[in-house]
């Protein structure tokens, strides 16, 4: 069980001396079981308390970080099972399956596929994370083979090797020396081994129950029976699987993993979740995925890439990864877009990222060299900003004389969203000599607006 | 350290919602527990989905939408057919888009009458729909609740600016109601509050949060049917236990990722896939955070998501 604030309390050095910024033990106490300081902050707690305490504010679901460098991607310190509740913190990574049965040919490709696969969106960076290779050839000197083509081609792409074999993933594990790979992995008839190479070679250790046991829950005790005993070999970098496949069974496994975790502080399970989505129909993979993403999956394996089943994938798990206390905001600023000239038109918009990157891009889109004015609304939508009445005729004049776009410009022409037309007879009354233009309502009309405009 | 079960004791219930007549019904919510947690508690139905169609011709959509019915989306009651007999749709949503000021304005005798029609042409139950113009829907949806008097439809939207009129029709003509707000949860319970007074039976709500596409505000959405079902279920909340609905096609198939070309954007691989990929996932997320009715446009989404449903049970 997670300490209470009061609990914490209780092995605190109860002395009120402020060292810690807060004015007694009691308020640092329940600072503390809300997480957000760290023990750190009070010099006076005997070190074998702040390792029990650091034990039991540990977040319930691992943090491992799986990779190095650039592509390395935190796995794993989640706090809760719905993200209204605070947040979900580390988007699931997306993994592509190769197969080591494939040919030179086709390992190639695919490895192409998992390097250009990167789009962005809402100013982020987004892309297949890691390749999971698999042995189904069942042959060693095969797997390795292919272990070669993917450690060489994509060197620093974050990698799961799956063999349950101990003797390949001790070959293999070699063509990732100091890239910590996943060995997944470890059963219950080879735990010992498996655990024994992955602390040698510093990788993390993917576990799984045997599918025998499926059933509710009876995989859950298999499993937590194995994670039990690898950590007392000294391995706690682990991701797990239950062994479901099927939605129903990936909804109940990941969902009683999670909260075992979280509710009952149950360490056993309080490690990231590996999920299998692959399927014949793509669509339906996406949709296996797109569970997996929903439900606390923290890897996803997929057998096919498809460029606009990753950009569904990626927005999802975009979006349900999002803080949902604060909306993304980008700053507010006259940007320019190309190379715009004190004749080029001046747009405005609201701060909220997914505006101003949908906006941007459809003026980009236009090649129409662009000013685009962006008002800080405290990161909402055109709608939702005027409704709050902060994206009003008075606002937007003060903020369009006080931006200084009157040196950048010659014309007086301010272009505004269809969706607040409304506002436009008030501007002009409040912006002097200025003259106010009702674009498209939506974006997607923005370059054949301003490109007509041009002409 | 031994593992034990973590279940969860829920204290409240989502109420079932039947629609339809005689032999021809379906029914949807009454679950005890979170969606698809049918290993704690009891689920006695499945999710349902509801094609939409519109009573004039879906000039509006884009073109890979309007594909699959092409040769039948001149005419709703030809539409409504072949949702029902080709596609074999569980449920039809009937969306009176030509009544909007700024499209056909059509008159509600206009919207009574193709009621009467798409009625009299299928069996499959029918929810009929406004065009999200509040005042124009007062009347229209009235005159379309009388058209079809006792067929138990779902009719909607009653939205905080317009509910009185359409309630009252509902109450009147023994229908079933969808009540929309925006986005919020308290507003939810506030006009679910509102409508129960005015003598509504509570177990004839159905609430609409608000939908939103993937990429559009879908997080806002989905955390809001989160809320609402943990109220239903963990706070035993009685005004919030109604059913929830996804009106998903039409946010789905208006933004960017549903039309651009692929020459456009390479990136993002083909259009026909995308757009229905994108169907398919806003609905599955909004499944899995608790909605139990969607309504929904290209058959293949539609298709993948029965596929998916039949999967987690
Ligand atoms: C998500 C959402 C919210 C979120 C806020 C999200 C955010 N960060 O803004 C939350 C839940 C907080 C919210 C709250 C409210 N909301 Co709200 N919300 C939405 C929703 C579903 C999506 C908004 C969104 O993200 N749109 C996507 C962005 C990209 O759209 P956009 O900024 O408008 O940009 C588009 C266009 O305007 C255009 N564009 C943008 N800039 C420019 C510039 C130029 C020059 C041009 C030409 C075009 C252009 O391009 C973009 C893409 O096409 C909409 C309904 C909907 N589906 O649209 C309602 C909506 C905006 N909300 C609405 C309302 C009323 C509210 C509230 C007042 C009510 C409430 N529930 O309490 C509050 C106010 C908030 C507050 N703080 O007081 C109404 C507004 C009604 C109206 N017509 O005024 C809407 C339209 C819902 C409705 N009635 O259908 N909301
Ligand atoms: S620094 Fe430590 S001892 Fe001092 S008040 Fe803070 S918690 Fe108490």
């Amino acid at each position: 069980m997670a300490l209470t604030g009061v609990e914490i309390f209780k092995l605190l050095p109860k002395t009120n001396c402020k060292k810690c910024g807060y004015p007694t033990c009691l308020a640092f106490a329940m600072k503390l079981a809300q997480g957000q300081v760290s023990i750190d902050s009070c010099p006076d707690i005997p070190e074998d308390i702040k390792q029990k305490l650091a034990e039991a504010s540990a977040p319930p679901v691992k943090s491992i970080m799986f990779g190095v460098g650039d592509r390395a991607v935190k796995l794993g310190e989640e706090t809760v099972l719905f993200r209204h509740d605070k947040r979900f913190v580390n988007p699931c990574v997306i993994a592509l399956e190769i197969k080591d049965t494939l040919s030179e040919a086709d390992i190639n490709s695919k490895i192409e596929l998992v390097l250009n696969s990167e789009i962005e969106r809402v100013g982020q960076k987004l892309r297949i994370d890691a390749i999971a290779l698999t042995n189904d050839s069942n042959n060693v000197s095969k797997l390795n083979a292919a272990a070669k083509i993917v450690a060489t081609k994509a060197s620093d792409v974050p990698i799961i090797i799956c063999t349950g074999n101990p003797e390949a993933a001790e070959i293999v594990v070699k063509q990732f020396a100091d890239k910590k790979p996943i060995i997944y992995g470890a059963n219950p008839e080879n735990a010992e081994t498996m655990a024994n190479i992955v602390k040698t070679h510093k990788a993390i250790l993917g576990v799984t129950a045997s599918a025998a046991f499926g059933g509710s829950g009876g995989g859950l005790t298999e499993l937590s029976t194995i994670t039990e005993k690898i950590k007392s070999l000294g391995v706690d970098d682990m991701v797990i699987d239950s062994g479901a496949r099927k939605a129903k069974d990936i909804l109940r496994d990941n969902t009683l993993i999670r909260r075992a975790a979280v509710k009952k502080n149950f360490k056993p399970l309080g490690y990231p979740v590996i999920t299998f989505a692959q399927r014949e129909d793509s669509l339906i993979e996406a949709l296996i995925a797109a569970i997996g993403v929903a439900k606390y999956s923290s890897i996803i394996v997929l057998s096919s890439i498809e460029k606009w089943k990753n950009l569904s994938l990626f927005t999802l798990r975009q979006n349900l990864y999002t803080d949902p206390q604060v909306p993304m905001q980008v700053k507010q600023n006259i940007y320019k877009i190309g190379e715009p000239t004190p004749d080029s038109p001046l747009l405005i918009t609201t701060n909220f990222s997914l505006t101003y990157f949908i906006v941007s891009g459809e003026i980009e889109n236009s090649k129409v060299p662009s000013y685009l004015a962006v008002m800080d609304c405290e990161g909402l939508s055109v709608l939702t900003a005027w409704a709050a009445g902060k994206f009003t005729a008075t606002k937007i004049a003060q903020f369009v004389k006080e931006s200084g776009v009157e040196n950048n410009i010659k014309h007086r022409e301010i272009i505004i969203p269809g969706y607040v037309a409304i506002l436009s007879g008030a501007i002009e009354d409040k912006l002097e000599g200025w003259k106010v233009t009702v674009g498209p309502r939506e974006a997607n009309g923005i370059p054949a607006f301003l490109r007509s405009r041009a002409a | 350290m031994a593992f034990t079960l973590p279940k969860e004791a829920y204290t409240g219930k989502v109420y079932s919602v039947t629609i339809g007549t005689d032999d021809n019904t379906v029914a949807f919510g009454g679950e005890n527990v979170l969606p698809f947690h049918i290993f704690e508690g009891v689920v006695p139905n499945r999710p349902v989905i509801a094609y939409e169609i519109q009573d004039v011709p879906p000039d509006d959509w884009p073109e890979n939408i309007q594909k699959p019915f092409e040769t039948v989306s001149n005419d709703p009651v030809t539409w409504a057919k072949f949702c029902q007999d080709v596609l074999k749709a569980k449920a039809i949503t009937l969306r009176l888009k030509g009544t909007h000021p700024d499209r056909q304005n059509r008159s509600p005798e206009d919207a009574a009458k193709t009621v009467k029609d798409v009625l009299s042409a299928i069996n499959v139950p029918l929810i009929i729909l406004g065009s999200n113009h509040t005042e124009k829907d007062a009347a229209v949806l009235v005159a379309a609740a009388e058209a079809a008097k006792d067929k138990n439809c779902i009719i909607g939207k009653a939205q905080e600016a317009n509910y009185k009129t359409i309630v009252a029709a509902a109450i009147a003509n023994n229908h079933k109601l969808i009540a929309m707000s925006e986005l919020d949860v308290n507003l939810s319970k506030q006009l679910n509050i509102l409508i129960t007074q005015m003598g509504l039976d509570r177990e004839k709500l159905i609430i609409d949060p608000m939908c939103s596409a993937l990429g559009y505000g879908l997080e806002y959405t989905y955390s809001v049917v989160e809320r609402i079902r943990v109220a239903a279920l963990v706070q035993n909340d009685l005004t919030m236990q109604a059913p929830m609905l996804g009106d998903i096609g039409m946010y789905v198939w208006k933004v960017k990722e549903t039309q651009a070309s692929e020459m456009d954007m390479p990136q993002w691989g083909s259009t026909e896939e995308r757009g229905i990929t994108w169907e398919a996932v806003t609905a599955i997320a909004l499944l899995l955070a608790g909605a139990e009715l969607l309504i929904m446009r290209h058959p293949r989404a539609v298709g993948s998501i029965e596929r998916v449903i039949e999967e987690l049970y």
